[in-house]
Order: structure tokens, then sequence, then C-alpha cells
């Protein structure tokens, strides 16, 4: 499955903040890390702080801090601010759904996005945040 | 809550609270039910199927249920987790990690080294405390028939 650049953009943004609830972030800080266009993020954390995510702070030092629950948060709640993935596989990969084989591919493909949402719902911000600690534990140390 | 609560397994004495807890969540009272996992899982002796409790103070706040099961489908010998529950109000206190615990270390005691379950897609609460102890997708894809609707 693969994630508009919108939706990417955010998944990062909240776990960047949420990693360290106590800082804020900006725009500049994570386009630097990530390597991505400062102008599409900017725009990714204003939805953030319109949703209620994040709370915005103005003036010098400014930026984003999460206001989130991320025991309660989840990647789905977070990826249905950007795309609707419900209505992904409407047609059968471009099959036409008024044939049999169209109406069958499309049956295969809807069973695959409900996996992949039910996936989404199931974990939380907390639970990533978990996995990216282990993810850090696991590489080796830098000399 | 977690401090004062102890794991042990499930005595008769605690199956009204159990099947009090059940049929509140599941809007569903099944008597019969209980007191036949109770026979099957909860008398002493078992080596490879858990039953447990979290009790607090002599209230049930939750419970556990699982057991080891043996090359299904060639999979080696693995714990399974197929009932867990806990208080609404008791929630978010660490009841359910404290038997998630329980029953993942009474499954390392019985030798085995993978603990799974099975829940449906929309059991987000569930699905996201196991997710939340590390839990991910199994190499299993889980399948039913719909006898009513199949092809003779």
């Amino acid at each position: 499955m693969k994630l508009q650049t919108a939706t990417s953009l955010a998944l990062v943004s909240v776990l960047e903040a949420a990693g360290h609830p106590e800082r804020q972030v900006s725009a500049s800080d994570i386009a630097a890390k990530y390597g991505v266009s400062i102008h599409n993020l900017a725009k990714v954390l204003r939805e953030l702080g319109r949703a209620g995510i994040f709370e915005a702070t103005r003036g010098a030092g400014g930026g984003y801090r999460f206001d989130g629950n991320a025991k309660r948060l989840t990647l789905f709640d977070v990826i249905e601010l950007f795309e609707d993935i419900s209505a992904r596989s409407p047609e059968a990969g471009g099959a036409d759904p008024a044939t049999d084989v169209g109406r069958a591919l499309a049956q295969v493909l809807a069973e695959i996005d409900e996996i992949a949402k039910a996936t989404f719902r199931s974990i939380t911000i907390d639970t990533m945040l978990k996995m990216v600690e282990r993810e850090r534990a696991a590489q080796p140390r830098a000399a | 809550m977690e401090a004062s609560l102890a794991v042990r397994p499930v005595e008769v004495r605690d199956l009204d609270a159990i099947i009090a807890l059940d049929a509140a969540v599941t809007g569903l009272p099944k008597p019969d039910y209980w007191y036949e996992l109770f026979h099957r899982y909860g008398t002493r002796g078992r080596q490879q199927r858990f039953f447990l409790v979290g009790d607090a103070a002599g209230e049930i706040q939750g419970f556990v249920i699982g057991e080891v099961r043996d090359w299904e489908f060639g999979s080696p010998p693995c714990g399974w987790v197929f009932g867990i529950n806990v208080r609404p109000n008791a929630r978010l206190g660490g009841v359910g990690t404290r038997l998630l615990e329980a029953i993942v270390a009474a499954f390392r005691r019985a030798g085995v080294t993978k603990v799974r379950t099975l829940l449906a897609r929309d059991n987000n609460l569930v699905l996201s405390f196991f997710r939340s102890h590390g839990m991910t997708a199994a190499p299993f894809i889980p399948l039913e028939l719909d006898l009513e609707g199949a092809s003779q």
C-alpha cells in the first residue's frame, strides 16, 4: 500500500512531535531531518493543528506541539485527515465493474483494503513510538 | 490499581463475577459457556491450559484465558490467548497488561516461544491493546466459509 505524500508527512510529523511532547517542532526541523519540502510540510502541520492533534505556538521560536492522546490516536485517525483509503479500490484496478471479472477482482481488492484499514486502526501513536524505540535500539551505535 | 492487583488461577467462586463482566461487555449472558470453560481450563493440574483472573481485594477486575496448541497446520506449539477482558471502570490501570504478562509467563514455562491470538477486524480496542504489547500480524490468514451462501 502506498500513501500519498501529505499523509506520509503527517505521520512523520505526528511521530516526531509525539516522541517529544514537551518540545515544539517546526516545519524547518522536520523538513531538514527527512529531506522534504518545507512548503508541503507547513500545509500538513496546519491541517494537523486544525484537527486538534497539534497545538500551534506563534512568535519567535514558535512551532507545533503534540496535543493528542498518543494511547488513543491511531494511524488511521491521522491518515483519514489526508486521504480516503476507504475509497481506494472501487474499480477492480481498472477492470470494468459491470463485468463478472471486474466484480470478482473488486472483491479481492476490497478484502485487501479491509485488512489494511484494520491494521491502521489497531496501531496507536504510542505503539508506533515503541516500535521506533525498538528500531533505534536495534541499530548499531555510531563509533 | 496495578499495585494491589493479584493475578491468580480462577476459582469457582469467581465465575459469577466473570459471567457478569462478560455479559456487561458483550450484552449476552452465557453462564453455561463459562462453567464449561471453567471445567476445561480452570481446574487444577492443567499443564497447557490457563484461566487467570485479576483480583483486587476480592473483586474480579478481569480475566485471561489461553492454552498451548500443538502443530495446528504444521505450526510448532505456541501459546494462544483466546479471551481477555477487563472491567470497563478498571481499564487504563494496567490490569490487562498484568493479565497478559502472567499468561505469557505461563506459556514460557510451558516451553513455547510464540504467542498468538485472533480478533475481529473491528475490535479496535483489544487489537490496539495487543499491538501495544508488541504483537504484530502473524504469518497466517484466517479464512471462513459462509455455509448459507456456499454453493453445494
